[in-house]
């Protein structure tokens, strides 16, 4: 066998965290990983967060960020020991050899530099070729990527392109110099999902023309599944499994690569719609302050007692404005809300407890959702006071009952959110909520900053609370898979309107309108080849170009 | 989580001890204040620590009643200073509008002057007594707290945590003294630490310049202008009160960078 | 009209505003405070026939808005008026010592500036090693001294223990520039600790910011040298930053000078508006009071302006 691109054999990587309060400390991210990559493959590096992926594909460069170092092990591309390699030699390894691409390529690109200038630089810089080769070439990764005119896309600015452009860019910023492995740090992450299968579409094929190598580091193995040849699994620093993308995703082995497969298949069977709704939105137009165009247009929908609307679309679409009015804290400019058999006044302030009390809020950002100077006790307590003016024993024993609910028990009543871990705060957000008694809770992306098996966790646990509550969720997200989990019936939002509305079962049954064919299509699905058959199939072009 | 950094603790006894002193001047000062003691200009002797004054008056006991004078008028003029800024800072976040928007300008405006200049035209007219002088360096520096305060608590005001209990139906008090202040105390505490520096320096400044602190009246500033002569003779008497400014502002400074840092990791909880 | 154009048009007539309300605060306060010109002139025992007689002749009697038109008017157009002391003309005064003030100062920033930003970019470059930690150090402790206090330290070793500078300044047309340098070399020592503390403490901050950016760590993942990470990537990004805080120092040093000219006796402006101040003559307090203001709000709308020209988002518009 000829000698791998990369081989690395029991990386150890070590960070220095700064405790507060206390001295720096030295601890360890990744605790010896070993992998090959041959020429010319895709290798999927997967996990969640703090499974020390990027650190891993930062160290194919020999880059630690901030305080990270390789502590042990041997990393070789081409057949020389990077750990061994002095900063001279590291400099002629990164461009020439391996290059990067980051998550944000928005922050990544320099502000004050034309794109073409970034793109071609390590080439030029590294005496690759001359700048009009290198411009040549740039042009034809624009142009490979599906960039907009590509023979002058370079004269322009980063922040004077869309995320998904520049994203691109970025790509052809890394392929520009012919290197023989790139880095793919979830590039695709950052985009709406419409625009995600394009840009991964367009990596895919880049990988594919020029033969270059790659390690793409994703959280999503839907992702992952559809660019690479195979599949190594991460968890806090470990290999998990190792195998072809076709094994890890269809003959999984360990019990938590089967987790993450297999999430999201959380069964729903729909309900009837009952004859009075809790919550009917009419004819809503809202906008903000300040800006002079509608950011919803004539929205109605409804939503019945102990069922879950589902409001999806993409940033911009308007779907977290909706709950912003439903709320009260964005009064209307025509239409009313009708809650529980009343009508609502459009501000908050001018609602009743009762009313307040009834419709609750859960947050994406469960983080910022708690007051992080009160314990867990007096965030789930508050509520029952404040409602229901429950007091010493027992209110103590309502709040122990809620803990309980939400699987975390009577231990964590002292903790403040900072010694919670992020799945656990958002429970502590929905215990908080169901404090009220609310008839109806909006939850507003709560699951998107979650790891995926987390999330299900908390999907599982609304779907178990609204059995027992009796509560109606208007659910807020741009996941059509969670959607499919949780919702009774649909409401897909483009542009401020609601473009598709119905049960489940007929928003989700063609004939589909085009824009929810493109959103339905764009969703990741975990089966190999995906990505082509969608793209084969498309209506229409997607909302980021 | 509690332990105190070695530098913070020594910043803690010095500025407790300057503050004790400052208190029981009267019991540990050797002489009286204005009691002429020796020749002009002594050496330093076990008599008289520090020598002795321009006119024969001992220095020790002049920079321990100075030391009373300066972080009296520093203390009062910092709490002026920082409950007028944090209260119309909050009143501005909380409010908005029109409120804010005319008591912002009126601080840009004010800001837009160094305070030095402001207080030099003020004192051109009016007579500089204790009262005065503070009421002076509360209100310009008062400013600066009120941005920082307004800052802070717009910060904290757009949070989800405070728009939930303002969906709650909460009352404007429990936002404001349990939601936004518990949040926005530490950084305002360290910010405290920093005010009342910069009102030692301002007024030992306003005194050297002859127009802060009157005599018979000692403070740091004074004394160094008393003395100053003495410098080009080689006496370095105006140099102890300067040992003395400097060692209490770098106390200071390294318990209030202290109580921020504190502030910092407490806040954000993911590291 | 490119829109940056505007911006900068508009911040300029902000900043014009800005001076007359500054100028009109500094006039106000001393209308609004007890006591006036001619009880400064008369002293407490004046009767109040000669006071009332006085203020009749200054013009005192006449509101205060006229009178405030009529004083910016003088001083827009040169004439301030007499100081109540010795009856000569404020202008004059101020011409003289202005362009002492400006030497001084100049050679203040002349030496600080460059050298900040080069112990900044040290600082950065050995960011949490001794070289940054001693200059941090050195930070705080001369943060934490006043102006006249460094003054007296440097006095004391430079020209008491070891004779080398002159601790009055004293400066002629007779002199050459090496001679007034010598002379004011005290003065703008001190001058240039009180304003490196603040300037290399921001400096490091705005370059920290910068090296910390994403597109640095691009630059670097490109393999390019760091000098060329710094020169090609973080420069551009730090100019705007980097030149504010010079001028903020800038206007700092404005106030620094008031203080520094005292100490050595140096003929200036703050020297003259400190002495005015002692004297209550408040005509000259106002007219110094707003030269200083002025000259501090023009070096901030000066950094303003400069970060408006070097956003590219603004230069590049979509």
């Amino acid at each position: 066998m000829s000698q791998p691109l990369v081989d690395i054999r029991n990386l150890k990587i070590g960070a220095t965290v700064y405790p507060p309060g206390e001295n720096p400390k030295k601890i360890e991210i990744v605790h010896g990983v070993s992998f090959t990559l041959e020429k010319g493959k895709v290798l999927g590096l997967i996990g969640e967060s703090g499974a020390g992926k990027s650190t891993i594909g930062l160290a194919t460069l020999g880059y630690g960020r901030g305080g990270v170092e390789l502590t042990g092990g041997e990393v070789h591309v081409n057949g020389r020991d990077i750990l061994a390699m002095s900063d001279r030699d590291l400099r002629k390894l990164r461009g020439p050899e391996v290059t990067y691409v980051a998550q944000s390529a928005a922050a990544s690109f320099n502000p004050a530099k034309q794109i073409m200038e970034q793109v071609t630089e390590a080439a030029i810089k590294h005496k690759l070729c001359s700048k009009s080769e290198a411009e040549a070439r740039a042009v034809e990764l624009f142009r490979k990527l599906g960039l907009p005119n590509p023979e002058t896309f370079g004269s322009r600015y980063p922040h004077q392109v869309s995320g998904g452009q520049l994203q691109r860019a970025m790509t052809a910023l890394a392929l520009c110099p012919q290197p023989d492995l790139v880095v793919f740090d979830e590039p695709t992450t950052a985009l709406d999902v419409t625009t995600q299968i394009d840009v991964l579409k367009a990596i895919k094929d880049a990988i594919r023309d020029t033969g270059v190598a790659a390690l793409y580091i994703t959280h999503d193995l839907a992702v992952v599944a559809q660019v690479s040849d195979e599949i190594m699994v991460l968890r806090h620093g470990n290999m998990v499994e190792h195998g072809t993308t076709d094994q890890i995703i269809n003959h999984p082995r360990e019990e938590y690569t089967q987790a993450l497969v297999s999430v999201r298949s959380i069964e729903h069977e729909e309900k009837a719609p009952t004859p009075e709704p809790v919550l009917k939105v009419e004819q809503i137009t809202a906008r903000y302050k300040g800006l002079n165009f509608d950011v919803l247009k004539d929205v109605n929908v409804e939503l019945h007692p102990g069922q879950t609307l589902a409001v999806v679309g993409e940033s911009g679409s308007g779907k977290s404005t909706l709950a912003r009015v439903i709320t009260g804290l964005l009064p209307p400019r025509e239409g009313k809300i009708n809650f529980a058999g009343r009508s609502l006044s459009s501000d908050f302030k001018g609602r009743t407890r009762e009313d307040l009390r009834e419709l609750q809020m859960i947050y994406q950002m469960a983080d910022v959702a708690m007051n992080p100077r009160q314990t867990v006790g007096t965030i789930i307590g508050r509520p029952l006071e404040f409602y229901f003016g429950l007091k010493g024993a027992e209110k103590q024993k309502r709040i122990v009952e809620l803990l309980d609910e939400i699987e975390m028990g009577e231990k964590f009543i002292d903790r403040y959110p900072a010694e919670l871990s992020g799945g656990q705060k958002q429970r502590v957000c929905i215990a908080r909520a169901l404090a009220a008694k609310p008839k109806m809770i909006i939850c507003d992306e709560v699951t998107s900053a979650l790891d995926p098996l987390v999330a299900d966790g908390i999907l599982k646990l609304l779907l178990e609370l609204q059995k027992i509550e009796d509560v109606a969720y208007l659910f807020i997200t741009h996941d059509l898979a969670t959607v499919r989990a949780i919702a009774d019936s649909i409401a897909v939002m483009y542009q401020g309107e609601v473009v598709r509305y119905g049960p489940k079962s007929q928003v989700l049954a063609p004939p589909f309108d085009d824009y929810t064919d493109l959103l339905l299509s764009s969703v990741p699905e975990m089966k190999l080849g995906w990505l082509e058959d969608v793209i084969a199939h498309r209506k229409m072009e997607s909302a980021g170009n | 989580m509690s332990k105190i950094p070695l530098s913070a603790l020594i910043g803690l006894i010095i500025t407790g001890t300057y503050f004790l002193g400052a208190i029981f001047a009267g019991v540990i000062a050797p002489y009286g204040m204005a009691e002429v003691v020796g020749d002009v200009w002594e050496p330093s002797s076990p008599e008289h620590w520090l020598g002795t004054d321009q006119i024969g008056r001992d220095l020790l006991t002049r920079i321990i009643y100075g030391g009373q004078t300066t972080i009296f008028i520093a203390t009062a003029a910092t709490i002026l200073s920082f409950t007028t800024g944090s209260v119309l800072g909050f009143l501005a976040a909380v409010f908005g509008g029109w409120i804010d928007q005319v008591m912002s300008r009126l601080v840009d405006l004010f800001m837009s002057i160094p305070s030095l200049i402001l207080a030099l035209v003020i004192l051109s007219s009016i007579e500089a007594t204790v009262l005065t002088l503070i009421v002076i360096m509360g209100l310009l520096d008062s400013t600066r707290v009120y941005r920082l305060a307004r800052a802070v608590a717009v910060d904290i005001s757009v949070m989800d945590y405070v728009e939930a209990a303002r969906l709650r139906g909460e009352k404007f008090g429990w936002i404001i003294f349990r939601e936004i202040l518990p949040n926005a105390l530490s950084p305002l505490v360290a910010e405290m630490g920093l005010r009342f520096i910069f009102m030692v320096l301002f007024i030992s400044t306003l005194s050297f310049l002859g127009i802060g602190v009157q005599p018979p009246l000692a403070d740091w500033g004074g004394i160094v202008k008393e003395n100053k002569d003495g410098i080009n003779f080689g006496i370095g008497a105006a140099l102890y009160p300067a040992i003395a400014i400097a060692t209490l502002a770098i106390s200071v400074n390294l318990v209030a960078d202290w109580i921020l840092n504190r502030t910092t990791s407490l806040k954000g909880g993911r590291g | 009209m490119h829109p940056i154009l505007l911006l900068v048009l508009q911040r300029l007539g902000l900043g014009v505003l800005l001076l007359l309300a500054a100028s009109a605060l500094i006039f106000g306060l001393t209308e609004i405070l007890p006591g006036d010109a001619a009880q400064a002139v008369l002293g407490q025992s004046a009767t109040p026939e000669s006071l009332a007689n006085l203020r009749e002749e200054m013009g005192l009697n006449r509101p205060a808005l006229t009178r405030y038109v009529e004083w910016l008017g003088g001083i827009v157009t040169g004439d301030m008026g007499n100081a109540l002391t010795n009856k000569l003309p404020i202008a004059d005064q101020i011409a003289r010592r202005m362009s002492a003030t400006l030497f001084l100062a100049f050679w203040a920033a002349l030496i600080s500036v460059p050298l900040a930003i080069l112990l900044g970019l040290i600082a950065v470059r050995y960011q949490n090693r001794w070289p940054d930690k001693a200059i941090s150090g050195i930070t705080l402790a001369s943060i934490s001294l006043p102006e006249f206090m460094i003054s007296y330290i440097l006095i004391f070793l430079f020209a008491v223990q070891l004779p080398w500078a002159p601790s009055f300044v004293s400066i002629n047309d007779s002199m050459s520039l090496l001679q007034k340098l010598h002379a004011i070399s005290l003065p703008v020592a001190v001058l240039t600790l009180v304003v490196l503390a603040h300037m290399m403490r921001m400096t490091r901050a705005a370059i920290l910011n910068v090296m910390q950016s994403a597109y640095v760590e691009t630059a670097e993942l490109k393999g390019l040298s760091t000098f060329a990470v710094i020169y090609r990537h973080a420069f551009p990004n730090a100019v705007a930053p980097i030149v504010n805080v010079v001028m903020i120092n800038m206007a700092y040093l404005v106030v620094g000078v008031v203080v520094v000219e005292v100490v050595f006796a140096y003929p200036g402006m703050g020297q003259y508006l400190v002495d005015a101040v002692v004297k209550r003559d408040v005509p000259v307090v106002l007219a110094c009071g707003v030269i200083f203001a002025a000259v501090y709000i023009i070096l901030n709308i000066v950094a303003d302006v400069v970060s408006i020209l070097a956003n590219p988002r603004l230069r590049h518009p979509k």
